[in-house]
């Protein structure tokens, strides 16, 4: 297990019943997940799979910021937002694109350009904020980062609507709206693709974290900033890549939301934001793994509440999840016991 | 001390004998300072070149509006200035308190309750009812918050901003989805207006009796949540949001604190929200978006956390740029059309402003514009480097007895 903090040694939290634990630990999901697909058929099944891997992608950037220096980054859902806007802002009113293209020799250089462009403008937004609004902040009191994460959040949210308006602004839907038929279900190709970028995103993300110099030196900063700075990391440039990660990670999302919604909006990334940080906490806050896979539980939750015609529920659902998984495991699925740090 | 003595006609010597005849008789103090702020400002109402930006009766309406952000800020500054726990829901409270308004006085509300009141009685009659619900709206917020801070308060406390904010989405979208009960997006009307023995029932046209009922409530709040905060209860506030560990230690029950800074904070908003809805004579989900939740705290921030008064005049300047000095602007720019300003919508920038308002605050003068001395000493040893801190603490000793 790859988590954040290098302090979450896995298993070494309980010891109870060890020899069935792993047994369990798959029979368990396994069998929710088939219960999911029984209950939802395949169409919500993929659906929901596919707004859980947007949710997991913001998720990670919160989980890391917050596994790295203890931040709610609340700006990140905007992060998200305007990775959404960079896309659009490309595809549609650069390249003049509108409908979707059906040659997969023009299709791929696109999608890779726009994931490219919106990573690495995000990334640089990430790090610019990291460096002018939070890092003089990293001695002080508690409260003063988080109102300035708001604060930035607000600024972030205001040159998107001063640009583009209140409105909602159209997202070019390059990627063909073709159904792979599988049995008697029909199953959108975008959502497939949706789903493999996004896992694809996830295992580098934590190889990355896992074998590389700069990954080792994430989780050292995590575990003990100080230790870590006199072992020779380099706390600040440490604390940046962080930044520019989860932000990029967030402009993937955001581009992946616009071809598979195809509007956006100055404040998408709010609600966005708020339940991804659900998700991160779901999975236990700081570790990557657990935020991805509350992502896809958030997904779940959402599309499950609509398909049970809950649809003007969901958000409630799921702040209600949020406030239930903290009252009575505020670790989290896969998180390490914190406790209560004053 | 002494340098009182040296100087004793210098500006700062009378500011602290000020503070120290002000903080012996905090009640009367407040009445005092509420009755000037309260005769002053529809003298300015009436004169130019207020009356130019809108006619008296305008400014006094919203002045009241006012005052109900400055309730809303007084309450959340109780929950995050002095008891230091960040509450990003409070428009939560605000909306439970407008609601258990419109149950009792509204014809909607009653036949939920299965009761008839507004429908049998006279107004004027109905109106008096008012007056006790701003106690009971009081109290079903502080309740809510009870139950809300119940199993949340033992979380750290940056987890407690985000459930609160949590709490903040789920109940306008409850007020929004449960029609049955709500009347949903409509939302509930036809409240009736407060109304006093003599005078009878308020009217929309006049704004005086709201205006000087506002000034009452802000003056009777604010002199308990000065005296709460010189309580026991208060050092115990104190003590927790400086370091909780340490307040354990010392035996304060800091889990019991911390839910009564919740509770009263809450039912502070309880009150504002039952004032707006008698005043709006309608109540409706869209009313308490988190939008509410973040100017109050914007409100709060800027004013200075931990100083009543303060986070008073910060509301108050803030929701009177916000809905006078913006759309002045707009008109202004719109007569001479100025070339790029005209085009500027000013209102939109509102939250912009905020949030810029809100980094640099924080970046360089997080104790706020009106700050609590005691407060302002404490954000600046804790962030200057160890070498500097015995330098400013021995500054900030000098000091003491500003308060």
């Amino acid at each position: 297990m790859t988590a954040l903090p290098a302090t979450s040694e896995a298993g070494a939290r309980v010891p109870m019943g060890a020899s069935l634990r792993p047994l369990l630990r798959l029979v368990i999901p396994a069998l929710l997940v088939v219960g999911a697909y029984a209950f939802m058929g395949p169409e919500q099944f993929v659906n929901a799979m596919t707004r859980g891997a947007i949710y997991a992608l913001i998720a990670l950037g919160y989980t890391m910021v917050y596994g790295i220096i203890e931040l709610i980054n609340f700006a990140h859902g905007d992060m998200f937002m305007m990775g959404a806007f960079v896309s659009l802002t490309f595809l549609g009113q650069i390249l003049g694109l509108t409908g979707s293209i059906t040659e997969i020799a023009k299709l791929a250089p696109l999608l890779v350009a726009a994931f490219f462009i919106s990573m690495i403008v995000m990334g640089a937004v990430g790090v610019t904020i990291e460096r002018l609004a939070y890092k003089p902040l990293r001695a002080a009191p508690r409260l003063a980062p988080l109102i300035t994460a708001i604060g930035v959040s607000f600024i972030l949210q205001n040159i998107v609507m001063l640009k583009y308006g209140p409105y909602q602004t159209n997202s070019p839907k390059i990627f063909p709206s073709v159904d792979i038929v599988i049995g008697t279900a029909k199953i959108p190709a975008l959502s497939l693709f949706i789903i493999v970028v996004a896992v694809v995103m996830m295992i580098a993300l934590q190889l990355f974290i896992g074998r590389t110099r700069l990954g080792r030196a994430m989780r050292s900063t995590a575990a003990d900033r100080d230790a870590a700075q006199l072992m020779g990391v380099n706390i600040n440039r440490t604390i940046a890549i962080t930044f520019l990660i989860g932000a990029a990670l967030a402009g993937a999302a955001g581009v992946v939301n616009g071809l598979q919604y195809g509007v956006s909006r100055f404040d998408d990334g709010f609600q966005a934001g708020l339940k991804a940080f659900t998700a991160a906490v779901l999975g236990g806050i700081g570790n990557t793994v657990g935020a991805a896979l509350g992502g896809f539980i958030i997904g779940f939750i959402e599309v499950g509440a609509t398909v049970m015609g809950f649809s003007r529920w969901g958000p409630a659902i799921v702040f209600g999840t949020l406030v239930i998984v903290l009252v009575f495991r505020p670790s989290g699925l896969l998180g390490q016991q914190l406790g209560e740090r004053a | 001390m002494s340098a009182a003595a040296a100087s004793p006609t210098s500006f700062a010597s009378r500011r602290k004998r000020l503070a120290e005849v002000s903080s012996r008789h905090r009640s009367w103090s407040i009445v005092v300072g509420i009755a000037i702020v309260g005769t002053v400002l529809p003298i300015l109402a009436a004169i130019p070149p207020f009356t130019l930006a809108t006619p008296t009766n305008a400014w006094m309406d919203g002045f009241t509006n006012a005052g109900v952000f400055v309730l809303l800020a007084i309450g959340l500054n109780l929950v995050v200035g002095v008891a230091g726990l960040l509450d990003l829901g409070y428009a939560a409270f605000f909306a439970i308190g407008a609601y258990t308004y419109s149950y009792v006085a509204s014809p909607f509300g009653n036949s939920i309750l299965g009761i008839k009141f507004v429908e049998v009685v006279s107004p004027d009659i109905a109106g008096l009812v008012f007056w006790p619900m701003l106690l009971v709206g009081a109290l079903v917020a502080a309740l809510f918050g009870i139950l809300l801070g119940a199993p949340t308060l033992r979380l750290r406390g940056d987890y407690l901003a985000i459930v609160t904010l949590g709490f903040g989405e789920i109940v306008p979208i409850v007020f929004l989805n449960a029609d049955a009960v709500t009347n949903g997006t409509n939302g509930v009307g036809g409240l009736a207006r407060p109304a006093l023995p003599i005078i009878g029932s308020f009217s929309a046209l006049n704004p005086w009796p709201y205006y000087v009922s506002m000034l009452v409530v802000v003056a009777v709040v604010m002199m308990l949540a000065y005296r709460l905060v010189e309580s026991r209860l208060g050092r115990a506030w104190e003590a927790i949001r400086e370091d909780e560990l340490a307040a354990a230690a010392s035996g304060i029950n800091t889990v019991t604190a911390k839910l009564l800074a919740f509770a009263l904070g809450a039912s502070t908003a309880g009150i504002a929200g039952v004032f707006n809805a008698s005043k709006l004579v309608t109540v409706s989900p869209d009313q308490f978006t988190f939008i509410v939740s973040f100017t109050v705290l914007a409100m709060v921030v800027l004013g200075g956390m931990g100083n009543f008064w303060g986070v008073a005049v910060g509301a108050f300047v803030i929701y009177t740029i916000n809905n006078v000095l913006l759309k002045v602007l707009n008109q202004f720019f719109d007569q001479v059309s100025f070339p790029i300003l005209k085009d500027i919508d000013f209102i939109q920038l509102q939250f912009l402003l905020y949030g810029l308002a809100l980094v640099a605050m924080m970046l360089w003068r997080p104790e706020g514009l009106f700050p609590n001395s005691r407060r302002q000493r404490e954000l600046h040893t804790a962030m200057t480097e160890p070498g500097e801190d015995e330098l400013v603490t021995a500054e900030a000793t000098s000091e003491e007895g500003q308060r």
